[in-house]
């Protein structure tokens, strides 16, 4: 933008129009506000009449939100959720890095590499199609009864084990759509300076092929939260299989709904930080803001 | 901007509209109240059971020995497979009239319609379960066990105090379960598996030392499925009779037959026929050292 030689001596008045299309704007947004509201209103209305109106309302409400056991539960339930997150970040950590090894891996060019990408394809397309309930009762099950000298029974290490192995696979395959999402021409760019295949993956190809996946990352996280409580199938006691223990001893509901709203709070900041990390990257890529 | 014809501003409002409706209308039916059958009496082969004329009995898959046999609870082989029919003979229906439904532990505690006139699935009777479901009598005494690999460091164990510190296992929602956390204290956490079959794998793999069951199934674990396992003893039981922790059949809250089922539980206990079948069907389960 130049202002040349011309003085800006008058001070800014937006003009009579775009003061009217502010305000009609601003119109805009209330009504939608007001009709949003008054929608959402009806249906919660409509939908706390159907059940509260329904025969069984009375049963439901004592068997599934009753205050005493709900009390009774999240303590047992809290300390399940340690489980839960100890295995979270530490099978988080180690599942990045194999996904990331694996969709190199599969990446690599060159004929000698055929059998590495062979076994890389093979390896995720495996894991990829293994029921997970499955793969976790082999590695807790399975393992232990081979009787290998100095091979761990513990259930938990032998579940967060079965967790690394099947969602590298998922992990590697988002990886990989990134790696393969970068622009051919960044990697030419890359070679015609001279640097090596190696060094174009590190410095040009990786750190924008991560960037661009960080979104689907993070679901896989919330999904490998959830899936944590799997490992209770070794006799390991999880948030989930906490609340279990008490409703099948007392026939009472209300302890797995706490767990659900445990980790329904656990989940919402990291939705929110996917949310802003993605919102980031949107007002990155669009170097000048949006037209 | 242009304004949209009227009908497409209001189409939203009308669709919200008919999903209310359509919920409304497809809110669950007022479940029939089926009154006594002839209030007071038990007539014969006549209750207002689910399917009229037919007794339907529930139980978990799989059936394990020694309750049940071959996983087939229809063949009156195994302790509560030969109670259930008895105690439908008693209420007047025959092995002929009486069908079996699978009906999951989890699922036979849920609120709302129960496809099941009773369920026997080894379920012991307690003051914050009658809150959900209701019990029959008790058909059944249990008394809990503890079973350990013959080479496991639990294997010696002579009393409670000796079992503190070894990793114990039970099943969810057993009464095992409870009798560890509250009689035993141990000091690590017990393992809780979600089912029989979850516990033994366990067991064998060294993963726990010591495994608590019922005594009948500590019987037939150390006799048929894991035998280079033993049985270390009993617990001390709450008492006998009705002080006893005992299994009950269970109904639907409210159910019409519940008085009529747990009368035929006292006959067959008063003749003397449930101490028959426990005779033929839990002899192996005779009486181990209590652990005290």
């Amino acid at each position: 933008m130049t202002t040349g030689t011309k003085e800006l001596t008058k001070e800014y008045r937006p003009s009579e129009r775009r003061l009217a299309r502010e305000a009609f704007r601003r119109r805009r947004a209330r009504r939608s506000v007001l009709v949003a509201g008054a929608s959402t209103a009806v249906t919660a209305l409509v939908l706390y009449l159907v059940v509260v109106n329904s025969p069984g309302w009375e049963r439901t409400r004592e068997t599934f939100f009753n205050l005493h056991y709900a009390r009774l539960a999240l303590p047992e339930v809290l300390k399940g959720l340690w489980v839960n997150l100890t295995l979270m970040v530490v099978c988080g950590a180690l599942i990045v890095v194999f996904g990331l090894l694996l969709a190199v891996l599969r990446t690599l060019r060159g004929p000698v590499f055929l059998p590495v990408r062979l076994l890389a394809t093979a390896y995720v397309d495996f894991f990829l199609g293994l029921p997970m309930i499955i793969c976790l009762l082999i590695m807790i099950t399975g393992v232990p009864a081979l009787r290998l000298t100095g091979v761990t029974t513990d259930p938990l290490v032998l579940g967060g084990a079965a967790l690394v192995l099947t969602y590298s696979a998922y992990v590697s395959e988002v990886f990989r759509a990134g790696i393969q999402s970068v622009h051919p021409s960044q990697r030419a760019a890359a070679r015609s300076l001279g640097l090596s295949h190696a060094q174009s993956m590190r410095y040009v190809v990786l750190p924008q092929a991560v960037r661009r996946v960080v979104p689907p990352l993070l679901n896989n996280l919330v999904s490998l939260q959830k899936d944590t409580g799997l490992v209770s199938i070794g006799g390991v006691i999880d948030a989930v299989f906490a609340a279990k223990i008490i409703t099948s001893r007392t026939f009472n509901y209300t302890p797995y709904l706490v767990a659900a709203l445990v980790f329904i709070v656990l989940t919402i900041p990291m939705t929110r930080f996917t949310d802003w990390v993605t919102n980031r990257m949107n007002r990155r890529q669009l170097q000048g803001g949006a037209v | 901007m242009t304004t949209l014809p009227r009908t497409t501003r209001l189409a939203p409002i009308a669709a919200l509209l008919t999903a209310a409706a359509l919920l409304t209308a497809c809110a669950p039916q007022e479940e029939g109240k089926t009154s006594a059958a002839a209030a007071g009496g038990c007539a014969k082969g006549a209750l207002a059971t689910k399917k009229a004329g037919t007794l339907t009995v529930g139980t978990d898959k799989p059936a394990y020995d020694p309750w049940f046999s071959e996983d087939k609870p229809e063949n009156g082989k195994g302790f509560e497979s030969a109670v259930a029919f008895a105690v439908a003979e008693r209420l007047g229906y025959d092995k002929s009239k009486v069908s079996w439904v699978v009906s999951p532990f989890n699922k036979a505690f849920a609120p709302g319609a129960k496809d099941f006139d009773f369920d026997i699935n080894q379920v012991s009777i307690n003051a914050e379960r009658k809150q959900s479901v209701d019990f029959s009598s008790g058909y059944y005494d249990v008394r809990q066990a503890v079973v350990a690999l013959k080479d496991s460091k639990a294997a010696g164990a002579k009393s409670l105090a000796d079992l503190k510190g070894v990793k114990l296992g039970a099943q969810v929602g057993t009464t095992s379960l409870a009798a560890v956390t509250d009689q035993i204290k141990p000091t690590a956490q017990p393992a809780v598996f979600d089912d029989n079959d979850l516990a033994k794998a366990a067991l064998k793999n060294g993963q726990i030392d010591a495994l608590v069951v019922d005594l009948p199934t500590a019987f037939y674990i150390t006799g048929a499925e894991v035998t280079d396992a033993k049985v270390l003893g009993q617990l001390a039981g709450t008492g006998t009779g009705a002080a006893a922790e005992q299994f009950g059949l269970v109904l639907d809250k409210g159910s019409a037959l519940t008085g009529c089922v747990a009368q035929a539980v006292d006959a067959l206990r008063a003749d003397g026929t449930l101490a028959k079948l426990e005779q033929q069907w839990l002899s192996d389960a005779v009486s181990a050292p209590v652990l005290k």
